[in-house]
């Protein structure tokens, strides 16, 4: 039924018979493939997978990283505002002592200003009475002793015995008090 | 080819004759349809896997994407969930095995190549056989020669009596039935899928070119279960690839795990 020199030689080709040429052509086109897929498929699509996985890794380990930044920092700046928080108080503790202090020592020196101011008053009084005394004691004297002679009608004249009268009277006048 | 079939006085069912297609030149016996198609195989399957894979790129392209799917299904869900530790030397083979066979049966139903290599009884074989001598190989290597062939013949922790029936069988197994079937297996599903697409293709032909109405007017239906076979021979080449592949992986693990 049909005229090809191929399978001339039998009308009914039993398939379980292989050709050569076909054993051999299926073992080179397989052995050829397999070399291409070994050498430029396989290794590169490892390659592939290998970079996948780094960079998924990779990124993971970034975020671990950040992550553990991100905590220390936190706590340094918890442990700074703390830190600053005791010493804002400290200064304000030091700042109300300091107050205290200032106000105690303005107190004190005022104190200290008022009394001298007092007693420099009292030192002025006490000097100008001395004075109005030495002057009344003065005038007492003249007109005692004008009052004197004018009774005694002895005049007086020389100086130096009105004084010396003039403190006897007083002194007598003191000592009779 | 077809012209053939209705020249006599009726239908001639498409028989094994069908799949020794005439060589390509006049003169050079050994290079017909399905060698042809082996050899294109090997051709597609390299530039597109070459080309997806070029740039490795973390981020992929499509095309990268697709390469890498099938490259992934091969390496992950094959590889090494069967073979489990220390499978990454077994993947190049078991990519090429999944992917050339893979794409040779689907050429069973791509248009104008419309041929499954693989119902060529020989290339089967020649898979099979290589499959064969990797996992005896694997097998030798990881426990000596002695120690595999004694674990093969006498399965440990069994009864001695049952030897006596358990040997044969098991080497038997190991040594025939094993890449017998591997081969067979493949080489019928594709001998069978393609023999049943060309009696509904052929047979809706002969009923179109047929002089009685009734015949042309039910050579639809042939052509559409034609085409319905097709979808169904789609999945049976995807299973098969998938099969030839797992059995591969675990014949290799069967011969790397230290208790047979």
């Amino acid at each position: 039924m049909r005229t090809f020199n191929f399978a001339a030689e039998a009308e009914k080709v039993n398939p379980l018979i292989p050709h050569t040429a076909e054993l051999v052509v299926g073992a080179i086109a397989f052995t050829l493939l397999f070399l291409v897929l070994r050498k430029a498929v396989v290794p590169m699509f490892e390659k592939a997978y290998a970079a996948r996985t780094e960079a998924i890794e990779g990124g993971i380990k970034k975020a671990e990283k950040a992550q553990l930044d991100a905590q220390r920092a936190l706590t340094q700046y918890n442990e700074q505002l703390s830190s600053a928080q005791g010493e804002a108080s400290r200064l304000r503790e030091e700042a109300r002592v300091q107050g205290a202090a200032i106000l105690e020592d303005l107190r004190t020196k005022a104190q200290e200003e008022a009394a001298r101011i007092t007693a420099a008053a009292h030192a002025s009084i006490e000097a100008e009475r001395q004075q109005a005394i030495t002057s009344l004691r003065n005038e007492v004297g003249a007109l005692a002793v004008e009052l004197a002679s004018k009774i005694v009608g002895e005049a007086l004249d020389d100086q130096a015995r009105q004084s010396r009268i003039v403190d006897r009277f007083i002194e007598d006048l003191e000592k009779s008090k | 080819m077809n012209n053939l079939h209705f020249s006599g006085e009726g239908f001639v069912p498409p028989s094994t004759n069908d799949f020794n297609l005439p060589p390509i030149f006049e003169n050079i016996a050994w290079l017909t349809k399905p060698v042809l198609l082996v050899f294109l195989s090997v051709i597609v399957v390299s530039i597109f896997f070459v080309l997806s894979a070029r740039k490795a790129a973390v981020v992929p392209s499509k095309l990268q994407f697709a390469g890498e799917s099938i490259y992934s299904f091969v390496r992950n869900d094959l590889a090494r969930d069967v073979i489990g530790h220390d499978f990454m030397r077994f993947v190049p083979y078991l990519f090429t095995l999944f992917t050339f066979v893979l794409t040779n049966n689907i050429f069973g139903i791509v248009p104008l190549l419309q041929f499954p290599a693989m119902s060529h009884v020989g290339f089967p074989y020649v898979l099979a056989l290589f499959s064969f001598f990797i996992f005896h190989y694997v097998g030798i290597r990881k426990q000596g020669l002695g120690k595999y062939l004694k674990e093969i013949a006498f399965m440990p922790g069994v009864p001695k009596a049952v030897y006596i029936l358990l040997t044969p069988i098991e080497v038997a197994t190991f040594f025939l039935v094993r890449p017998l079937t591997l081969s067979l297996r493949l080489f019928a599903n594709m001998f069978a899928g393609h023999l049943l697409l060309l009696v509904f293709i052929m047979g809706g032909d002969y009923m179109l070119h047929d002089s009685h109405m009734i015949m042309k007017v039910f050579a639809p239906f042939s052509f559409t279960f034609g085409i319905v076979l097709t979808f169904f021979e789609f999945m049976v080449q995807c299973l098969q690839a998938y099969i030839f592949t797992l059995l591969t992986a675990l014949y290799i693990a069967g011969a790397l795990a230290d208790e047979h």
